[in-house]
């Protein structure tokens, strides 16, 4: 009788969830698609939180001279909204879970580089997370996320330190996972898996890292000297002894808006990866793709002026800030033009992860273009601080990264759970989000137009109808919000078996069993072509 | 206790640098000041802290990336101070 | 086979040299983002230097040269024994890994020890932000002090985590946890002390040496 070869024992390993099933197998993990799943619950309750404010903001703002809420109230809830859907969903959203958990396997590694660090990680999240909720529950701040001083040091009567110590410790989560993912992607990946074979989610997982390693320590320095000031009475942002309060918002957006490429770049990974499956075919330009996603991220870093155009910023430095933002757009505009080739020509299957994809097609280019308008020194003037600016991040990070994550998600949702959802509800899922997005977000943009500023509880009549659909629109998306959460808890326990590779889509992610082994691969693979090698149709 | 280490004479070569650079700035001050005051002041802390990173960090003996990285902060750091100081510089001249 | 000294490499690793880059990296990166964080306060000296170049060099006239200077000299002091130790536990040899970590240990007490009582004269002089303040400052000197003792402030904390490190080096050297094979821990702590030097060494002259005109 010959003893079991090492592949025949690895067929009999349990996959990831299964094994030990204690909870504190689960909170001890160091397997990085369990603390993917950590994450994940993490981030859905934090979703559930902004979105709740959300709500009642829309609510409020249903009627020209609702009072709901008083004014103070209403400050602290768009804080409150802001803060937690950046810091506590959006930025770890596709990094900390569908990267955490897909990055290895893409790479054909069984784990990342420091799996204790990757712990570590979590548990950093979640110390800011309760830190952050605690400053909530005892009252919140009205500074809004962005944190401008003087108010924010100075005069607000807010929990402001403490809600900034918060995000002061969930930023160490970020960095700590960027500088892992940074590392994993140069020294784990398998033989002959070179830098251009990589799949486009990889390169876009490893851009948002080097930009969550390098831009948030800013945010970090940032919010200790605002606290500082407020502690001691006295800083550097204070125009009593000299100081500026300018020279906060410079040190803020130098984080802040790397930020935001921070909350698209992965999204744009996962685009990339759908977008060819759901064709058949191989991504059109796959090295401009990549040197796209990386330019993103270094042009990213010198525009962050754009948000300061109207603060008493040199106007100079406006026009440079103008220029150079006019310049990140080019690649971003090759990625949509590129994605669109992908898709001329191909076999197209209108599945869920791809019906996801389109929505972002639509919604990030309408999005985008918005911001070649803000980013215009005249245009901006007027529309500075308006709804115009609330309607074009919304399209880019809602319409864009929240649409991204969810068919991501979707996307691998066989290989994370080994089940398939439900295709007919989820695809009405995904039309009901865009529906509801597109009524919530675009009427934002006339109103922008036509004048009504941001964080304002109450408007003009002339307003009203604008309004309501805008929050009618948004009773549309929570709905369409609300079926996934539903549907994938059911679909993990009573969903269809999934096989190996249900999509039949390349990547090294997909040769392995759904779910996988813990040590993700029976031998590890080795590469031999480039990704999306799919047969010529 | 047989194992190869990396050699201890570089090591003091470079201590003994980094002492006399800081004599020299510290003596420098008894001089009276001109415009060169301030860039020599730096030039010194960037040669002090360049021998600290490349024998002290070891990174005469790394390979190429490892010196990108130990190098890239700095770049970005510089990206921060120029298009920061683009700012101030201009905010008074004249529209 | 395996002892208490023998390392074992995380399911991830091929060989104990990718390992070993892939530390390096890793603490590099981590560099990076300490760059970063001291970087914001070096742009804030930046522009109010160029601001109020006469309120600064009044500001560096308050700081006590010598002590500064000796500081100075003791960081990189403490350097050289860190490099020392570095490369002595690389041949093996435990005894000299630990009189070089508690000499580093010792020259960073120290250096706290100098810094406060460097603050503590800034305090008998009224010149600490957010107590009363000397009244008859100009206001930018304010700025100067703020930056001085944030700047200098975060770096010792900094040290302050350097010595709990080293604390902590020492006890894995007396469980023989660190070889001539494995000496990471060494090498990317002894990375992170000399980091902190390095900021000292730009701290030095931009905070002691304003020249006065």
């Amino acid at each position: 009788m010959n003893p079991a070869t090492p592949a025949e024992r690895q067929d009999a390993a349990p996959s990831y969830l299964g094994g030990e099933t204690t909870v504190a197998s689960w909170l001890g993990t160091l397997d990085h698609k369990r603390i993917a799943l950590l994450y994940l619950f993490t981030i859905t309750a934090f979703f559930v939180v902004g979105a709740v404010a959300a709500a009642l903001m829309r609510w409020q703002l249903a009627v020209p001279t609702a009072d709901l809420v008083t004014s103070d109230t209403y400050n602290r809830l768009f804080t409150l909204h802001g803060v937690v859907m950046v810091w506590f969903f959006l930025i770890p959203s596709i990094p900390a879970v569908l990267g955490n958990f897909i990055l290895p396997l893409a790479i054909g590694a069984r784990d990342v580089a420091f799996p204790r660090l990757n712990l570590a990680s979590w548990y950093i999240f979640v110390a800011g997370g309760l830190v952050t909720l605690y400053a909530i529950v005892v009252g919140g701040v009205d500074t809004g996320w962005t944190f401008y001083t003087p108010y924010s040091s100075t005069y607000s009567n807010g929990h402001v330190m403490v809600m900034a110590a918060g995000i002061f410790v969930a930023g160490f989560s970020s960095i700590a996972t960027g500088l892992n993912f940074i590392v994993t992607v140069h020294k784990l990946r398998a033989p002959g898996l070179t830098w251009f074979r990589l799949p486009l989610f990889v390169w876009a997982i490893y851009a948002t890292s080097i930009i969550m390693v390098l831009a948030t320590p800013v945010l970090a320095i940032t919010l200790l000297l605002m606290g500082l000031e407020r502690v001691l009475g006295v800083g550097i942002f204070d125009p009593r002894i000299g100081g500026d309060p300018l020279l906060f918002q410079h040190l803020f957006w130098f984080y802040s808006h790397p930020a935001v490429y921070i909350m698209i770049l992965p999204g744009m990974g996962v685009v990339s990866e759908i977008i060819t499956c759901f064709s058949r075919k191989r991504i059109f330009g796959y090295p401009v793709m990549a040197v796209s996603i990386l330019s993103i991220a270094g042009l990213g870093f010198l525009v962050w002026g754009h948000h300061m155009f109207v603060s008493s910023q040199s106007v100079y430095a406006g026009v440079v800030f103008s220029f150079l933002s006019f310049m990140v757009s080019v690649p971003s505009a090759i990625k949509v033009f590129n994605w669109i080739a992908t898709m001329y020509r191909g076999s197209i299957t209108l599945s869920t992860p791809l019906l996801y994809v389109l929505g972002f097609l639509a919604l990030f280019t309408i999005g985008g273009l918005t911001g070649v308008f803000l980013a215009t020194l005249a245009v901006d003037v007027h529309l500075h601080d308006t709804y115009f600016v609330i309607a074009h991040f919304h399209y880019i990070m809602v319409g864009g990264g929240v649409m991204a994550y969810l068919g991501g998600v979707h996307y691998w949702w066989p290989k994370i759970s080994g089940r398939m959802f439900p295709e007919g509800i989820a695809a009405f899922a995904a039309v009901t989000i865009f529906v509801g997005f597109n009524l919530t977000f675009f009427p934002q943009y006339l109103l922008g137009y036509l004048g009504m500023p941001r964080r304002y509880m109450t408007y003009p009549a002339e307003f009203h109808t604008l309004n309501v659909i805008s929050t009618l629109g948004a009773l549309v998306l929570a709905v369409g919000y609300v079926l996934p959460l539903v549907y994938l808890t059911w679909s993990f326990f009573r969903g269809a078996p999934a096989g190996p590779n249900p999509w039949g889509a390349t990547g090294l992610e997909w040769q392995t069993s759904s779910p996988p082994p813990e040590e993700n691969f029976r031998e590890t693979p080795v590469v031999t072509g480039p990704p999306y090698d799919y047969p010529p149709l | 206790m047989n194992a190869q280490g990396p050699p201890f004479r570089p090591l003091y070569g470079t201590y003994a640098a980094l002492i006399v650079l800081l004599a020299m700035t510290a003596s420098a001050t008894a001089l009276p000041a001109g415009w060169w005051s301030t860039p020599l002041g730096l030039a010194v802390a960037v040669a002090k802290a360049s021998l600290i990173f490349v024998f002290f960090m070891r990174l005469r003996s790394q390979v190429p990336l490892v010196r990108i990285f130990a190098l890239v902060g700095f770049f970005f750091l510089a990206v921060m101070l120029i298009l920061t100081l683009a700012d101030y510089f201009t905010r008074l001249l004249p529209v | 086979m395996n002892g208490p000294s023998t390392p074992s490499l995380p399911a991830a690793y091929g060989d104990f040299r990718q390992r070993d880059l892939a530390n390096h990296l890793g603490m590099w990166a981590f560099i990076a983002t300490e760059v970063l964080f001291f970087g914001g306060l070096f742009l804030a000296y930046v522009v109010y230097r160029i601001t109020y170049p006469a309120a600064f060099a009044a500001g560096s006239h308050t700081l006590d040269f010598w002590r500064g200077t000796i500081n100075t000299a003791v960081l990189l002091t403490s350097s050289l024994t860190m490099a020392l130790g570095d490369a002595y536990i690389k041949r093996g040899n435990r005894t000299a890994l630990r009189n070089c970590v508690i000499a580093t240990a010792s020259l960073g007490v120290l250096f706290l020890a100098i810094k406060a009582s460097e603050y503590h004269e800034m305090y008998a002089k009224h010149l600490v932000p957010g107590l009363p303040f000397d009244p008859q400052a100009p206001s930018p000197l304010q700025l100067f002090v703020f930056l001085y003792f944030a700047m200098t402030g975060l770096h010792a904390v900094h040290m302050l985590i350097g010595l709990g490190l080293m604390a902590w080096l020492l006890r894995q050297n007396r469980r023989g946890r660190l070889t001539a094979a494995h000496h990471a821990p060494v090498e990317m702590f002894g990375l992170y002390w000399h980091f902190v030097d390095c900021v000292w060494v730009f701290l030095y002259p931009l905070l002691y040496l304003i020249p006065q005109r």
